[in-house]
């Protein structure tokens, strides 16, 4: 780990850890709006270019004729300390670029992933890819003005969530709300391996 | 082809109508990167003697990302911060490190973290936020 976090050749720039959480849910369930409450910069974007072409092919003939598309990625920062710094990535919301997930995915610490009580079954196949992965997450029901008020063991039940995940309410435009449900999830994540984080 | 324009000109291209060079021209078509890699959260810091001046056949995008690098920058931040697609950062990247101009500090595999030390330092870095 040291070689990670440390430059040998340049004690002066230490290389910070780092570590990504990733931000689903169905499409318009607070995802972006999460990111933005939560980094300390302005929500940055980055995005792939698709090719018709096939990914992995290094074709430039096929880079020249192929329709291309962009996919963009929200993303944001936490700096919890120098040494430490949290990325969040907000998931593609359309289906079409689950590819682009395991990317995302790969290495992540955890997931929260938005629940929206209006449109439930977005999260489906968020929580169907997080458990298939055994990627850690924790759901955030997103309390949008005027939703319907469900209780959360209702949505436990309509999720179908393993009793152990746990399932918060959040307003993912709240900064203070966004973040219990960040701590819920390294929380999780910490059981998950076996001790518990001592609060405070 | 492998210079700053994007090709003849032509009447109804001007400044007004932007950039419309595609994603990949500044990669010479290359799609992918001569090293594999490049974690969207790798860090990237320049060499304290990179000098990319030294190499003429290095693109405007490539000293752009060097003068970034002069701290560690997570590679999707570079991507960000230029405004170009993360695959062709990613390529641009392995042409710096090839060149020995970057070094980059790929994040460790999820299977060895992180230790119990370091989500608590999250949990109680959140909570102070």
């Amino acid at each position: 780990m040291d070689s990670v976090r440390y430059d040998r050749s340049a004690p002066a720039a230490r290389v910070p850890l780092a570590l990504k959480i990733l931000i689903a849910g169905g499409f318009g369930a607070g995802k972006t709006t999460l990111v933005s409450a939560l980094s300390e910069v302005r929500p940055l974007q980055t995005e792939e270019v698709l090719t018709g072409a096939g990914i992995g092919t290094d074709d430039i003939s096929g880079v020249e004729t192929k329709s291309t598309t962009t996919v963009a990625m929200d993303f944001g920062r936490i700096t919890i300390n120098e040494d430490l710094q949290v990325y969040l990535f907000g998931t593609p919301g359309q289906d079409r670029f689950w590819f682009l997930w395991d990317e995302l995915a790969f290495g992540a610490l955890g997931a929260v992933v938005l629940a929206d009580t209006r449109r439930l079954a977005d999260c489906f196949p968020s929580i169907d890819y997080l458990e298939q992965r055994g990627i850690p997450f924790v759901v955030g029901v997103n309390c949008f003005d005027g939703a319907r008020r469900f209780s959360l063991e209702n949505v436990r039940q309509a999720l179908d969530l393993d009793p152990d995940v746990p399932l918060v309410l959040c307003d993912a435009r709240d900064r203070q709300s966004g973040k219990l449900v960040l701590i819920a999830l390294v929380e999780h994540v910490a059981r998950q391996r076996g001790e518990p984080v001592p609060a405070g | 082809m492998r210079t700053e324009s994007p090709g003849p000109p032509h009447e109804w291209l001007d400044d007004a109508a932007g950039p419309v060079v595609r994603p990949y021209t500044l990669t010479g078509g290359r799609v992918r990167s001569s090293v594999a890699g490049f974690d969207l959260v790798a860090y990237v810091l320049a060499e304290p003697d990179a000098d990319p001046a030294a190499h003429p056949e290095l693109q405007p995008e490539h000293r752009r990302l060097v003068e970034l690098a002069g701290r560690p920058v997570a590679v999707a931040e570079l991507a960000a911060d230029l405004d170009l697609a993360l695959g062709v950062v990613r390529v641009l990247l392995g042409d710096l490190l090839a060149r020995g101009l970057v070094a980059v500090h790929q994040p460790p595999a999820a299977a060895c973290l992180p230790d119990d030390d370091i989500l608590k330092a999250v949990v109680s870095g959140l909570r102070a936020l």
